[in-house]
C-alpha cells in the first residue's frame, strides 16, 4: 500500500507550526499506524532530516501515551481503540491521511505531534486517590464489595489518561477523565468517605487549569478508546452537588 | 580471582528472619526525615510504591520518569494478576507453599531468605491495594476471586480483568500523587537518568537529561533508589514498552554496582507471532488464558504444512490428529507448566516442522472446549479484552478459530546484585523490582512480578532504607559544584556530543533490530557454547557500525527521539556482551537458561548444582577489559533441592 501523509510539524511550544506532506510506500496492511510512522521516520533519518516527534510506549493500548488526531478523529477512524491499535489495513490504498496532535488549550504542543498532558497529573494530585497510609489497611475481606459495584468501578477505572475526551470536546472539557476516577473510587466502600471532597477538589483544579465546561455533547464518550460512558459524569455531578450542598448548610 | 559476596542474610529460622531483622534495623526520627533527600528513578509499581511509602514517612523524595506521566510506566501493561498466599480457596495454600513454588519455579537459583520474605509480605499487598481502591474481581457474595497461573497447583492469583497491572499502577500512582499534594514528593517527568554520582564510595545523586529541553541537570541526595525495570529490549522485539531501557542499570554497573545473573531472561510462551519486518514490538496474551485454553499442533507434518499454506483451517483438523503436547508431556501441570518449559516445548514442536501460521513459527491456543463447557458469556467476562485485542491485531476471531501464539522476550530475572536490604554493592544505591535480581532465580512464575514490585516498594525498602539513612543524620547534601557532580555532568555532555557528531545515515532502529536478531538466535530460548562464542564477534561488528553509521538528525537541545534511542542502544550493546558472557560461563541448564550441552535424555533442563549453585555477579572493569566474576553461593537450608519436575 502507499499513502500521502499530511502531518503537523511544529518545532517548539511557541513556534508557528504547519502541515508538511510526505509520501510513503511499501506499507503492509498488517503494519500498525505507529509502525508506519516509524518507517517514515527511518526514511527521514536516511535523508538526514529531523524526525517527527510523537508519544508512544506500550503499543498495546494500555499506557495511554499515544494519541494522534487522524483524519479529524482522536485515535483515528475506529471506535474503542488507541492510535497504537490502529492498523493500515483500515485505510484505502493511495489515500491521503491527515495527522495532527491532540489540540486543546490545556494540552500545549511540545513538538510536532507531542503534547503536554501534565494537567491530568495535577487534577489527580488534587484528590484522585484514597488517603490510606501503607501498613494501615485491614484484612482485605473485612469489607465486601458487590460484584456489580466492583465491575462498574472497573469500567470507570479503565481510563488510560490519553486525553481523547478533551481533544474531541468542543469545550476542551476534562469531565469524562475526572468522572472516571471519581466514579471508580466512589463506587467502592474504600473510596466513599472522601467521595464528595474528592469530586470538589478535582473539579476546581480542572477549572483552574483551563479545561472547559461540560455541555452534555457526548463526543467524549464516542471517542473514548476504553468506551467509558457519560453515566459516570452524572455520578461526578451528584458527588459535586452533594459537596456544595453540605457547604451551604455549614 | 573471584571474590565471594556476602548477602548479609540475618540469622534465625527462615520464617522469623524478616521479623527479627526488622527489630534490628535502625530508624530515623520524624524530625530528621524531612532533612533526608531520596531519589527514586522509575515510577512503575516498585518506584511509585517506594516513593509513596517513603513520602508517607516524611522523607523528601525526588522521583524521575521518562514518560509524560508516572502512570505510563510499563507495569501498566501487566495483564493476568498478582499472587498472594491468602488461601481464600481453602486449597491448602500458605506462605510456605508460595515460597516453595517460587523457589522451585526459579529452578533453585534465587536466594532462599528473600523469596520467603516475598511470600511473607504478599498478603499485606492485597490488603493495601484493596484499601487503595483497586477494583479486583469479586464473586457474587462480594469476596475476592482468584485464578490459577503456571507453576502452581493452587488458585492464588488476584486479578482485575486482564488489566491487573494497570489497576495496581493506578493505585500506586494515586498514593504517589497524594504525597505530591502533601509536598513530600516531587515528580520530574520526561527526564532520563544519565549517570550516577558516587562520592567516596557512596551514591550521592544522579545526572539527568531533560528530554524536552536537552538540559543536563544535577540532583544530589542521601540515597538513590533504582526502579527502572528490566532489559528485555536488548532483543529489540519484546513485550516491553518501546522506551523500556537498561541505561540506568548499565550506568550504575559502570560506576561499580555488580550485575547479577544478566543471562537469566524470560521468554513468554503466549505472545502474538511476528508478522513482518517493520514490526516494532510483540504483544503478550496473558498467561491466564492457559486456565481455559489448550495448546496444540497437528500430529502430522503434512497437516502442519497445509495449515501453513492456508489450505486447511484449524477447525478442519479432527481431534485425534491434534497433539496437545503440554498435556502429553506434563500430565500433572498440563497447560499450566512454567513459562520456560512451555516456551521450549513450543520451539521444539516448531523446529520439528509442526508449527502453524504462514511462517511455521506458531502453535494453537484453543478455547473450543472451554467455550463448549463454560459458554461464551463466561469466557467473554474472563478474557473479553484479551480476545478483542487479539482480533484487533491479527484480524481473526478467536471465538471461531484458535489463537496462534509463539514465545517472545518478556522479562529479565537478572539485574543489579542486592543484599538482603536491597542495597547494591555501591553504598546508598538500592535496586528494587525488576531492576534487581534476587527473587526469581532462573525463571519467574506468572503474577509474581507485580507481587515483587509492590513488596519491595511498599513493605521492604521503607524498612531497610531508613537503616542506611540513620547513618547519615546531619550530613549535608553535596554541593552541585562538587567535582564529582561536575565531572559526571561533563562526561554526559561529552557522550551526547560524540553521538551527535557521528553524522551517519543509518537509523538506530536498523542497528537495534540486528542486535535483537543476534541475541534472539544465540542467547534466546536455546543456547550453545559455539553460538554464544560467535555472538561476541557479531556484537563487536555492531558496536563498530554504531560508532560510525548512526544517524541522529536535529539538535540535542530539544525533543530528539533518535538521540534517546541511540543512548539506549549504546548501553544495550554493552549489556548484551555481559549477558552473553554470563550465559557462556554457566555451563548448566536451569530455568529459562537452556544450554544444549546440559540436558536430560527427555530434553529437559539439567542443572549442575555442584558447580553452579551460586549467583554470578559481574564487576565492570573498564572499557576493553573483561568484567570480573564474583560469586554468592546459594544455600538452601530449609528446603530440599530437587530436580524440577512438572510431569
Amino acid at each position: 500500500m502507499h499513502f500521502t501523509l499530511k502531518i503537523w510539524r511544529q518545532a517548539a511550544p511557541r513556534a508557528k507550526g504547519c502541515f508538511e506532506h510526505y509520501a510513503i510506500d511499501q506499507v503492509d496492511g498488517d503494519t500498525s499506524f505507529l509502525e508506519m510512522l516509524d518507517m517514515l521516520n527511518n526514511k527521514l533519518v536516511k535523508e538526514n532530516k529531523e524526525t517527527i516527534a510523537f508519544d508512544h510506549d506500550c503499543r498495546e493500548g494500555i499506557c495511554g501515551a499515544c494519541g494522534l488526531y487522524i483524519n479529524g478523529r482522536p485515535h483515528g477512524p475506529d471506535d474503542g481503540i488507541t492510535t497504537c491499535q490502529l492498523y493500515m489495513r483500515r485505510f484505502r490504498d493511495g489515500s491521503e491521511i491527515t495527522v495532527e496532535p491532540f489540540r486543546s488549550k490545556a494540552f500545549p504542543v511540545i513538538k510536532d505531534l507531542m503534547v503536554n498532558r501534565n494537567a491530568f497529573d495535577k487534577i489527580l494530585q488534587a484528590g484522585g486517590f484514597v488517603s490510606v497510609n501503607t501498613g494501615s489497611a485491614p484484612e482485605a475481606h473485612t469489607t465486601l464489595v458487590s460484584r456489580e459495584k466492583a465491575e462498574e468501578s472497573m469500567d470507570a477505572s479503565s481510563c488510560i489518561g490519553c486525553g481523547a475526551c478533551v481533544a474531541s470536546c468542543k469545550n476542551g472539557s476534562a469531565m469524562l477523565f475526572v468522572a472516571s476516577r471519581v466514579s471508580a473510587l466512589s463506587l467502592l466502600p474504600q473510596g466513599k468517605p472522601e467521595a464528595s471532597r474528592r469530586a470538589r477538589a478535582m473539579v476546581l483544579k480542572m477549572d483552574e487549569l483551563g479545561f472547559g465546561s461540560c455541555t452534555n455533547i457526548g463526543t467524549c464518550q464516542m471517542e473514548c478508546p476504553k468506551k467509558i460512558t457519560v453515566a459516570h459524569i452524572a455520578r461526578l455531578n451528584r458527588e459535586f452537588l452533594y459537596c456544595k450542598h453540605s457547604d451551604l448548610q455549614e | 580471582m573471584a571474590g565471594i559476596l556476602n548477602a548479609k542474610i540475618p540469622e534465625g529460622p527462615l520464617d522469623q528472619k524478616w521479623t527479627l531483622h526488622k527489630e534490628n534495623l535502625k530508624t530515623v526520627s520524624p524530625a530528621n526525615r524531612s532533612r533526608m533527600h531520596i531519589i527514586v528513578v522509575g515510577t512503575g509499581l516498585a518506584g511509585a510504591s517506594a516513593a509513596a511509602a517513603l513520602g508517607e514517612q516524611g522523607y523528601r523524595v525526588n522521583v524521575f520518569c521518562m514518560g509524560d506521566s508516572p502512570r505510563r510506566a510499563h507495569s501498566v501493561s501487566a495483564q493476568g494478576g498478582i499472587n498472594a498466599a491468602k488461601n481464600y480457596r481453602n486449597d491448602n495454600d500458605s506462605v510456605q507453599r508460595l515460597f516453595m513454588d517460587t523457589l522451585k519455579g526459579g529452578d533453585f537459583r534465587s536466594r532462599e531468605a528473600n523469596v520467603f520474605r516475598l511470600a511473607e509480605v504478599s498478603n499485606a499487598i492485597i490488603d493495601h491495594c484493596v484499601a487503595l481502591g483497586v477494583p479486583f474481581a469479586r464473586d457474587y457474595a462480594g469476596y475476592l476471586d482468584n485464578r490459577s497461573f503456571g507453576g502452581s497447583q493452587v488458585s492464588r492469583t488476584f486479578y482485575a480483568r486482564g488489566q491487573t497491572g494497570q489497576q495496581l499502577l493506578l493505585a500506586a500512582y494515586g498514593a504517589l500523587n497524594r504525597q505530591v499534594a502533601l509536598g513530600n514528593v516531587t515528580v520530574h517527568c520526561r527526564h532520563q537518568m544519565m549517570d550516577l554520582v558516587v562520592i567516596e564510595g557512596q551514591a550521592k545523586g544522579i545526572i539527568t537529561r531533560d528530554m524536552v529541553t536537552g538540559r543536563i541537570e544535577k540532583y544530589p541526595a542521601h540515597a538513590v533508589v533504582l526502579a527502572t525495570g528490566g532489559y528485555s529490549n536488548v532483543y529489540f522485539l519484546s513485550t516491553n514498552g518501546m522506551s523500556s531501557n537498561a541505561s540506568a542499570l548499565v550506568q550504575c554497573w559502570k560506576n561499580g554496582a555488580f550485575f547479577a545473573n544478566p543471562g537469566f531472561v524470560q521468554i513468554h510462551p503466549t505472545c502474538i507471532p511476528v508478522h513482518g519486518t517493520h514490526q516494532s514490538k510483540l504483544t503478550l496474551m496473558s498467561e491466564s488464558l492457559r486456565n481455559d485454553g489448550r495448546i496444540w499442533v497437528p500430529k502430522d507434518k503434512s497437516l502442519a504444512k497445509r495449515l501453513q499454506e492456508g489450505s486447511l483451517k484449524p477447525s478442519d483438523i479432527p481431534e485425534d490428529e491434534r497433539d496437545y503436547y503440554l498435556e502429553r508431556r506434563y500430565p500433572a501441570y498440563g497447560n499450566l507448566v512454567p513459562r520456560d518449559v512451555a516456551s521450549r516445548a513450543a520451539k521444539e514442536r516448531c523446529d520439528a516442522g509442526l508449527g502453524v501460521n504462514k511462517t511455521g513459527k506458531a502453535v494453537f491456543l484453543d478455547f473450543e472446549k472451554a467455550l463448549e463447557t463454560k459458554g461464551r458469556e463466561m469466557i467473554e467476562r474472563k478474557y473479553g479484552n484479551l480476545f478483542q485485542m487479539y482480533e484487533k491485531i491479527t484480524d481473526e476471531n478467536p471465538y471461531k478459530e484458535p489463537m496462534q501464539i509463539f514465545p517472545a522476550m518478556h522479562y529479565t530475572m537478572g539485574g543489579l546484585w542486592v543484599d538482603y536490604n536491597l542495597m547494591t554493592t555501591i553504598k546508598g544505591l538500592f535496586a528494587i523490582g525488576e531492576a534487581n535480581f534476587s527473587d526469581h532465580g532462573a525463571n519467574r512464575l506468572g503474577a509474581s512480578a507485580l507481587m515483587q514490585g509492590l513488596a519491595d516498594g511498599f513493605f521492604i525498602l521503607p524498612y531497610t532504607l531508613p537503616d542506611y539513612l540513620s547513618t547519615k543524620i546531619g550530613e549535608l547534601l553535596p554541593e552541585m559544584a562538587h567535582p564529582a557532580f561536575v565531572q559526571a555532568s561533563e562526561k554526559v555532555k561529552q557522550r551526547i556530543r560524540n553521538l551527535m557528531e557521528i553524522r551517519g545515515r543509518t537509523p538506530v532502529d536498523d542497528l537495534h533490530r540486528q542486535l535483537g536478531q543476534l541475541m534472539w538466535e544465540h542467547a534466546g530460548i536455546i543456547r550453545s557454547a559455539q553460538g554464544l562464542t560467535e555472538t561476541f564477534d557479531g556484537l563487536e561488528v555492531l558496536r563498530e557500525r554504531f560508532g560510525k553509521e548512526t544517524g541522529i538528525p536535529g539538535s540535542d537541545k530539544t525533543v530528539n527521539q533518535e538521540l534517546e534511542k541511540a543512548l539506549h542502544l549504546e548501553d544495550f550493546l554493552l549489556l548484551a556482551g555481559l549477558m552473553v558472557r554470563d550465559a557462556l560461563h554457566r555451563k548448566e541448564s536451569c530455568g529459562g537458561h537452556f544450554r544444549v550441552e546440559s540436558q536430560t535424555k527427555d530434553g529437559e533442563t539439567l542443572r549442575n548444582d555442584k558447580e553452579f549453585q551460586y549467583v554470578a555477579a559481574w564487576e565492570y572493569k573498564g572499557p576493553g577489559s573483561e568484567p570480573e566474576l564474583h560469586k554468592e553461593p546459594l544455600e538452601f537450608r530449609y528446603i530440599h533441592v530437587t530436580e524440577r519436575k512438572y510431569k
